[in-house]
């Protein structure tokens, strides 16, 4: 593909773009969100048709226009969201639109002969009776892959295949990669996780705003100038977090249980003991299932009376019972899903970010819309909130400024222990460092920070100390010089960190 | 070229005032022979309205927080009758059944309030629920019959009693003549919700509610109490057009009432606060209030046979909610 260029209206979002994928090899496509990686691979698939530049295969210039071309030319875009039908065999899907038939009825015994045939070089054992809505989604992803490559293509683009994955399945599908690039298949692989880069890529394309930064060989291209060349700057320059003074212990868990479905359910995080300082960030690691949601959702309240287990706040016992009474007493929790638990998105800017902090704004009970007006303005302007008018509904900014509204409303009701769950998820560079700004000054207030993330960069860059989840325990604790990519990751898949002699 | 919509046509109170500008148009065209631009036209409109206006009030608070009050018009029928059954039969000074009176119907809009917010029944089940009991319970203490000034005795005749001085007094004018009591009772219901609403710590929290419960609750807002207090104050506001509508008819119906929920609803809806709740407001309702009275008004003066009307309203009330409805741009 070379020259590819894409816009919207006025707004590039793709512009000289260029990559070549080779036979055999695995490509890396990588970039932010919003870098033109989804346009990109909607072009290659026949999405789009009006776009700049020209694509090739195996020499020969070709324009696909529509999915249909493309998947005939031999391209397959493996999507985030399965495409099989679920209340279908799995032979069925596999041979769905093209049956193989026997006097005009579908041969079953014959499908199911040839669906092993597709299968079995390829290592994935699974029978081709079951029915797609049995099998696990690691699995349907796997029949997905098959039936493409059963379906004669030769280029395979994978957009962040791994996301819904556990870790055993994830090391299936890598070692399904391998044995495509055996029988000749170029993959282009989207994923945001460094480590996935580290292991299966031949080369990297770097997209940024639209345009490639850069190409190189992976073995060209390390961790330090992928990120680089991801966000256009140094990671001392986008993540700004000065030496920390640590202060008196701000939140003390001892064998801390969070049960969010009533007391007689399995615990979500299980005897959790930990210590955050004041002016401290402390990041919690793990992959999805970790538990570390549903802790600080529980030290806030959010799920009543559940927690059990002793819980200090600026040395004084803390019981979490409702968000009301953690807001009272200086404890802030921002949920990971904004739209859902963080704003009422049909209200105004200037009411959900003075929502949490009213009762302090409104002494007596009435309101005092000036006053609103003016906090509201103020922490605006602390936090860089863009926006037309702080009348506007909430819905109607973008996420990045959609999170800042939910950031000034906490700072309005003044914690003295901030949780974040997932704060830059889902928004801009700009406004991700902004945030990570907050968050440094904030700390340099005497704050204390709970930080969840999953972005494994944001997670070492920004805390001071880490402990590291797995299915609800503590399963590493770390301090920022021994946390690398490496060392979280062993412990968010569960491995037990040893002790160290004494 | 086509125009732009003005910017205040944009807005929710812009379109509901709109709508209503439309139907005093309609009133200048066909005025009856002038009948429309005499003020007692205008006050009798308004006297009408007012009962439903009180309960649209009401419902307004309700309908913000993402509820519904379906109990409203049995509400207001156990009051008439209670308050009938007071003053008339018993005799009791106005300042005891007055505030009897307002307690019953905060206490049943409480006990729907609770259903919904403790015991999480859906809104429109729970209320619905109430809506029959209070109707039972009005059919109850009146024996089924109207309690008006005949007064049964115990051997089977009548004697009639004279109207409480506090029926009067509700039914009454003021501004020389030119104004019915009713409407300054419905003016400053409106004003007091329209404070709540729009000027209080709670009605804010109605309006996240409403908005989106989940986030409400994690944002601190106490939900539970916040939705007991607005189906208490509906209750208190049903309550109060009870008052009205026993004053009015001079006698306590327990049949009263029977459909003025879905009018009251329907006021709000015409205003443009959204059923759905987190967008509304008072004002709105006001709008919309008039709106319906004057539209019923303008039929009956120029002889409209009800039948008729019904059918009208009805397409009048889809007409302008679908030229509400939030368009996204």
């Amino acid at each position: 593909m070379t020259g590819i260029g894409k816009r919207f209206g006025s707004v590039w979002v793709l512009r000289e773009a260029s990559m070549d994928i080779h036979a055999g090899e695995v490509h890396v496509l990588a970039g932010e969100n919003g870098a033109g990686k989804s346009t990109f691979i909607k072009i290659l698939a026949g999405v789009y048709r009006d776009y700049e530049g020209s694509i090739a295969f195996n020499g020969q210039p070709v324009r696909p226009e529509s999915p249909h071309q493309a998947a005939a030319l031999g391209v397959a875009v493996i999507h985030q969201e399965l495409s099989l039908i679920p209340s279908m065999s799995v032979a069925d899907n596999l041979f769905l639109g093209q049956p193989i038939t026997r006097f005009g009825f579908v041969d079953g015994p014959a499908q199911h002969t040839r669906a092993r045939e597709w299968l079995d070089p390829l290592g994935i054992n699974i029978s081709p009776a079951r029915l797609v809505e049995d099998l696990p989604v690691g699995a349907q992803q796997l029949i997905e892959i098959a039936k493409a490559v059963g379906r004669q293509a030769r280029v395979l683009v994978m957009d962040e295949p791994t996301s819904a994955l556990s870790q055993p399945e994830v090391e299936k599908l890598f070692s399904l990669i391998a044995a495509l690039k055996r029988r000749g298949c170029g993959i282009l692989y989207i994923t945001h996780k460094m480590e996935e880069i580290e292991r299966i890529a031949d080369r990297l394309t770097v997209l940024r705003d639209g345009q490639r930064v850069g190409s190189a060989p992976a073995a060209e291209m390390k961790t330090d100038r992928l990120i680089r060349l991801m966000i256009g700057r140094d990671i001392e320059a986008q993540f700004p977090r000065h030496a920390p003074h640590p202060g008196p212990v701000r939140l003390r868990l001892d064998n801390v249980s969070v049960c969010p479905d009533g007391p007689r359910t399995p615990p979500a995080a299980c005897n959790i003991t930990l210590e955050v300082r004041a002016g401290e960030i402390l990041g919690i690691g793990g992959l999805q299932g970790s538990g570390a949601s549903e802790l600080l959702t529980g030290i806030f309240g959010g799920y009543g009376d559940t927690v059990t287990g002793s819980i200090s706040l600026d040395g004084k016992p803390f019981s979490p019972r409702a968000p009301r009474r953690a807001i009272e007493s200086g404890i802030a929790l921002l949920t990971h899903d904004r739209k859902a638990t963080g704003l009422i998105l049909s209200l105004s800017i200037t009411a959900n970010a003075t929502l949490a902090g009213l009762p302090a704004l409104s002494p007596g009970g009435w309101r005092n819309p000036n006053r609103e007006r003016a906090a509201t303005q103020s922490l605006a302007s602390t936090l860089k909130l863009r926006a037309a008018s702080l009348d506007m509904p909430a819905g109607e900014l973008s996420g990045g400024n959609q999170q800042k509204v939910v950031l000034a409303k906490w700072l309005q009701a003044k914690p003295r222990l901030l949780l974040l769950d997932e704060p830059t998820r889902g928004i801009d560079i700009g406004a991700k460092r902004d945030i990570y700004q907050l968050m440094d000054r904030l700390t340099a207030e005497g704050i204390a920070i709970l930080l969840i993330t999953s972005e494994m960069t944001e997670l070492l860059a920004m805390s001071d100390r880490l402990i590291v989840m797995h299915r609800g325990r503590i399963t590493a604790e770390l301090t920022r010089a021994e946390a690398t990519p490496e060392t979280v990751l062993a412990a968010a898949m569960g491995r037990i960190k040893e002790k160290a002699a004494g | 070229m086509i125009k732009p919509t003005p910017k205040w046509l944009l807005s929710p109170a812009g379109r509901a005032l709109a709508a209503l500008l439309l139907v005093v148009a309609l009133g200048l065209v066909f005025n009856a022979d002038g009948a429309f631009f005499k003020l007692g036209t205008h006050r009798d409109t308004l006297r009408q309205a007012s009962t439903y206006g009180i309960l649209a009030c009401g419902m307004t608070l309700v309908i913000v927080a993402g509820g519904i009050d379906l109990a409203v018009g049995s509400v207001l029928a156990v009051v008439s009758v209670a308050f009938s059954l007071m003053t008339i039969h018993g005799g009791w000074s106005p300042w005891l059944a007055i505030p009897l009176c307002l307690l019953l119907g905060a206490a049943c809009g409480g006990v729907s309030g609770g259903l919904a917010a403790w015991c999480r029944v859906q809104p429109f089940i729970a209320t619905l629920a109430m809506m029959v009991f209070a109707r039972g319970l009005a059919k109850t203490i009146s024996g089924g019959m109207k309690v008006s000034t005949a007064v049964q005795n115990t051997d089977g005749t009548y004697r009639y009693v004279d109207v409480p001085p506090v029926f009067r007094a509700i039914d009454s004018r003021v501004l020389s003549e030119n104004l019915s009591m009713v409407t300054v009772i419905f003016a400053v219901c409106a004003i007091i919700a329209w404070l709540a609403l729009s000027r209080h710590r709670w009605g804010r929290y109605l309006q996240a509610i409403g908005g989106n419960e989940e986030a409400a609750r994690l944002s601190g807002v106490p939900v539970n109490m916040a939705k007991l207090a607005a189906y208490m104050a509906c209750g208190l506001l049903a309550a109060v057009a009870g008052l009205c509508q026993a004053a009015q008819e001079q006698q306590g119906d327990p049949e009263a009432g029977a459909g003025y929920e879905l009018t009251a609803i329907a006021m709000v809806v015409i205003g443009g606060t959204h059923l759905m709740g987190g967008r509304g407001g008072i004002l709105l309702t006001l709008i919309g209030t008039l709106t319906i009275g004057y539209l019923d008004k303008i039929l009956s003066i120029n002889a409209v046979p009800e039948s008729r009307r019904l059918m009208l309203t009805a397409v009048i009330i889809v007409a302008a909610v679908l030229t509400q409805r939030h368009r996204r741009v």
